[in-house]
C-alpha cells in the first residue's frame, strides 16, 4: 500500500514538473531548448523472468548509445506475461512498446495484426534474417511469411544422460542416439543392470517424434491448408514408443516440473531427459547441483530435431514510441556482445549467428564432464527446421495428450485413440470457424 | 448553510466507494461475460473482432466431451469431498461443545487453519504428501502392510496417486475435505451454542441419553444450520478450481481426471484463447449451480413438513 501511495505521489510530481516545464516553454518560445527536452523518452519493455534480467543487464550499454531513452521494464510471472500481453492487446489499453514472447504463445498472436510487421518500413528486418539462425525468422512470422518479432535466444533440444549409469549397464552414447528403438532397448538393459527408468515420462517420447521428420508444409497437427494430421504414421509411431516405454516399465512416471521430477534427479534415478539446452543450467543450479560431471549432452535419437522454446521481441502496433522501441529491439537481439552476455549469465542460447565464432562456446562445460557441448548445441541449432503453427495448436496438444494418456493406461488402442482424436479436432475447427 | 451535497445524492455519494467497486469488478464482469457467451472474439484481434454468433457456443457445449467430462469430474468431487465434512463436522463440533471447556477455542483455532491457510502452500504439500516414491500417504500405506491382516487389503505396490486417473479424483476430494471440515465445525459450533441449554436439562430430566440428545435435540435444531452449510458446499464444491489446479499442475491430471468446470473454463479462457465459449461455460456452470442450490433447498424444506 505504501508502495502504491509512493508511486501515486511520485506520478503526481512528475505530472506537475511536466506541466511546469510546459508552461515554462510556452514562457520562453524557445522552441530548440524544449524540443530537446521532448525526446526524451520513456520505453516500457513487458517481460517475464529471467529475460526481464537479460534486458535490464544491457542497460547500462543501451543508454551509452541512446541517452535520450529511457527504460522501464515490468517484469510478470511467465503465464501472467502473456495472459497480460492478451489483455493489452484486447483492450488496447496498458500497452508496452516493447513486448517479449515466447515461441508457444506465437501462434495466439502471429496472426492477431496487433503487432507491427518488422519486414515492412521503417523497420526493414529482413535484412537481418541471415544473422540468425535459420528456423527463428518463420517462427517468428505470420502466416503470410510476415516477420512479427524479432528472435533473441532459442532453446535448441538435446538429450541429456547420466553417463556413470550408462557405463554400468555396458552401454554407449549410441545406444542411446542411434535411433528410437535403440533408445528403448537401451532403456531396458539400463532398467536390468542399474534399476533407474529411462526417462521422466513416456510422453516425452511421443513429444519429439510428432515434431521430427515433417514434410514441407506440414505444422505438428495441422499442415498448412488446415488439414488435420493426427493420423498419419508420425503419430502412429509416436505413440507406439511411448506405449512400449509405459508397457516395458521404462518412466518413473513424473510430470515435468513437479516436485517428485526434480527429485529424481537429485537421487539419481532417472537416466536421461530430453529437451532445450538450457536443461543444463537448470540441472547445474538448482535440480541436481551434486551431480556435476556425471552428465553428457547428445543429439536426440534419431537424428530428431526439436526446438524447446524461444524468446522473441516484438513491437505493438498501438505501441506510443516505436521507434525508440525498434532501438532497443535491434540492440538486444543484433549486438553479439548482449547476446553472448545472456547466454553466459542466463543460458540464453544466442539466436545471433554472430556469437557463434566465439571462444565461449570452444570452453568446456564443467557440470558436464567437461563436454564441449555448446558447440554440439550450436550444429543441432543450424539443423532444426522451422515448424508452421496453427492457432489451435494449443487445443491440438490437450486433445492428443488426453488421447495419449488413455493409451497409457491401457483403455484404448492407438488407431481409435488417433481416430478420436482427429473427430474432436474437427468439432474444434467447425466451432472456430463458426466463431 | 446550503449542505455541499443535496441530501437527495447524499447517501450514493457516501455508498459510492463500495458502488463503484461493486460495478466495476462485480456487475460489469457479469454482464460483460453474458454478452460474450453469445460472441465470438479472438481477444489479441481486439474488440472490434466480436462477432454475435447466437446459440453456437452452447451448441457447442452441449457435444463436447470435456465439458462433460469435465461437469462429472465436479459433481463426483462435490459429494465426495462435501458430504463426508458433514458427517464428520456434525459430530465433531458436538464432541468440542460438550467435552472440551478451556481447551476449546484452541481446538477450534486449530481445526480453521487450513480454511484461511493458502491453497497453493496447501497444495503443494499435498502433492509432496501424495508423491508416489518419495510421498509419506504411500510410506505410511507399505508401514500399515506390516500389521498382519492389513497386508492383505492394502495394495503392495506403491499408489501413483497423482498420475493414475482413478486416483487423482480421491486425492483431491482428500485435500478439500481436510480443508473445509474445520470451517462447518465451525458454524455447527456456533449454532449448537445457540441452543439453549435448559432443553438439554429437561430432556436429561425425562431420561435421554447422550446419544438420544444428539438424535432429538441437537440435530433438530441444527437444521437451518445444516441448510447454510450444505448449501455453501454445494456452491463451494461446484466452484472448486484451485486445489485441483495446483494439484494437477494446471491440466486437471492424466486423462483430465482432475479437470473442474471451473478450470476448464479457465483453460479455454486463457490457454485456449476462446473467450466466448469459456463464457458460455460459465453460464451453463451457474445453472447447475443455481439447479442444484435449489434442489439442496427443496430437500430441506421437505423433510422439515414430514
Amino acid at each position: 500500500m505504501s508502495d502504491l501511495i509512493n508511486h501515486m505521489k511520485a506520478l503526481s510530481k512528475k505530472v506537475i514538473w511536466k506541466k511546469l516545464l510546459a508552461n515554462i516553454c510556452i514562457g520562453w518560445l524557445s522552441a530548440t531548448a524544449c524540443g530537446v527536452r521532448a525526446e526524451n523518452v520513456t520505453i516500457n519493455v513487458a517481460a517475464f523472468p529471467a529475460l526481464d534480467q537479460i534486458v535490464k543487464a544491457a542497460l547500462p550499454e543501451f543508454y551509452k548509445v541512446h541517452p535520450e531513452i529511457k527504460v522501464h521494464v515490468l517484469s510478470r510471472e511467465f503465464a501472467d506475461h502473456h495472459t497480460a500481453m492478451t489483455t493489452a492487446i484486447a483492450t488496447g489499453s496498458n500497452m508496452p512498446d516493447v513486448m517479449l514472447l515466447e515461441s508457444g504463445y506465437m501462434g495466439r498472436f502471429a496472426d492477431s495484426g496487433a503487432l507491427e510487421f518488422l519486414t515492412s518500413p521503417p523497420y526493414n528486418a529482413d535484412q537481418y534474417q541471415s544473422k540468425f539462425v535459420s528456423y527463428t525468422f518463420p517462427q517468428g512470422s505470420s502466416a503470410e511469411g510476415k516477420l512479427i518479432a524479432m528472435p533473441t535466444d532459442i532453446g535448441v533440444g538435446a538429450l541429456f544422460y547420466r553417463k556413470d549409469l550408462l557405463d554400468r549397464a555396458g552401454l554407449k552414447e549410441s545406444d542411446l542416439t542411434q535411433s528410437w528403438e535403440s533408445f528403448v532397448q537401451a532403456g531396458e538393459v539400463l532398467k536390468q543392470k542399474t534399476g533407474v527408468y529411462l526417462v521422466g515420462n513416456a510422453r516425452d517420447l511421443k513429444d519429439i517424434v510428432i515434431r521430427s521428420n515433417l514434410q514441407p508444409g506440414e505444422g505438428i497437427y495441422f499442415d498448412v491448408n488446415g488439414k488435420v494430421l493426427v493420423e498419419s504414421p508420425r503419430f502412429v509411431r509416436a505413440f507406439k514408443l511411448a506405449r512400449m516405454v509405459r508397457q516395458n516399465k521404462l518412466d518413473a512416471r513424473t510430470m515435468a516440473w513437479s516436485a517428485e521430477w526434480s527429485e529424481s534427479f537429485k537421487r539419481g534415478t532417472v537416466a536421461t531427459q530430453m529437451m532445450g539446452s538450457w536443461f543444463g543450467g537448470h540441472l547445474a543450479n538448482w535440480l541436481a547441483p551434486e551431480t556435476r560431471g556425471l552428465w553428457r549432452t547428445a543429439a536426440l535419437p534419431d537424428g530428431a530435431f526439436a526446438s524447446w522454446g524461444g524468446t522473441f521481441y516484438a513491437i505493438p502496433n498501438k505501441a506510443e514510441h516505436k521507434k525508440e522501441a525498434w532501438e532497443l529491439v535491434k540492440f538486444m537481439t543484433l549486438d553479439r556482445d548482449r547476446q553472448l552476455a545472456a547466454f553466459k549469465t542466463q543460458d540464453s542460447f544466442p539466436a545471433l549467428i554472430a556469437t557463434y565464432q566465439d571462444t565461449y562456446f570452444d570452453q568446456p562445460v564443467p557440470f558436464l564432464g567437461n563436454q564441449k557441448s555448446r558447440l554440439l548445441w550450436r550444429d543441432l541449432a543450424a539443423k532444426t527446421p522451422a515448424i508452421p503453427l496453427n492457432k489451435l495448436d494449443p487445443i491440438a496438444d490437450e486433445i492428443i495428450n488426453t488421447e495419449m494418456d488413455k493409451v497409457l493406461a491401457g483403455k484404448k488402442e492407438i488407431e481409435l485413440a488417433l481416430a478420436d482424436a482427429a473427430i474432436m479436432l474437427q468439432k474444434r475447427i467447425r466451432h472456430s470457424m463458426r466463431r | 448553510m446550503k449542505p455541499v451535497i443535496s441530501l437527495r445524492w447524499a447517501p450514493y455519494f457516501f455508498l459510492s466507494p463500495f458502488l463503484v467497486l461493486f460495478i466495476v469488478f462485480g456487475i460489469f464482469p457479469l454482464l460483460f461475460s453474458l454478452v460474450l457467451a453469445f460472441q465470438s472474439w479472438d481477444p489479441v484481434r481486439g474488440m472490434d473482432s466480436m462477432q454475435f454468433i447466437g446459440l453456437e457456443n452452447f451448441n457447442f457445449l452441449i457435444q463436447d466431451e470435456w465439458f462433460w467430462k469435465s461437469l462429472y469430474n465436479t459433481l463426483w468431487l462435490a459429494f465426495v469431498s462435501g458430504i463426508p465434512q458433514h458427517l464428520v463436522a456434525i459430530p465433531l463440533a458436538a464432541y468440542i461443545h460438550r467435552s472440551l471447556n478451556k481447551t476449546r477455542n484452541l481446538v477450534v483455532g486449530i481445526y480453521f487453519i487450513p480454511y484461511i491457510t493458502s491453497t497453493v502452500a496447501m497444495a503443494i504439500l499435498f502433492s509432496a504428501l501424495f508423491s508416489t516414491d518419495y510421498g509419506v500417504v504411500n510410506s505410511m500405506i507399505a508401514w500399515l502392510r506390516q500389521i498382519p491382516g492389513l497386508a492383505l487389503i492394502l495394495p503392495s505396490t506403491a499408489i501413483d496417486w497423482l498420475g493414475e486417473p482413478s486416483n487423482i479424483k480421491p486425492a483431491i476430494s482428500l485435500m478439500v475435505f481436510w480443508r473445509y471440515v474445520g470451517f462447518n465445525t465451525v458454524l455447527y459450533l456456533a449454532a449448537m451454542q445457540a441452543i439453549p441449554k435448559e432443553t438439554y436439562e429437561a430432556a436429561r430430566l425425562d431420561g435421554a441419553s447422550t446419544i438420544q440428545q444428539f438424535f432429538y435435540i441437537t440435530l433438530p435444531l441444527l437444521k437451518p444450520m445444516m441448510f447454510f452449510s450444505v448449501t455453501l458446499s454445494v456452491i463451494g464444491g461446484l466452484q472448486l478450481f484451485e486445489e485441483p489446479f495446483v494439484l494437477t499442475g494446471g491440466r486437471g491430471g492424466s486423462d483430465q481426471a482432475g479437470m473442474t468446470t471451473a478450470m476448464y473454463m479457465y483453460r479455454t479462457a486463457f490457454e485456449f484463447n476462446d473467450f466466448g465459449t469459456a463464457s458460455a461455460i460459465s453460464w451453463a456452470l451457474f445453472f447447475v449451480v443455481a439447479i442444484l442450490t435449489w434442489v439442496t433447498h427443496r430437500m430441506f424444506s421437505t423433510s422439515g413438513r414430514s
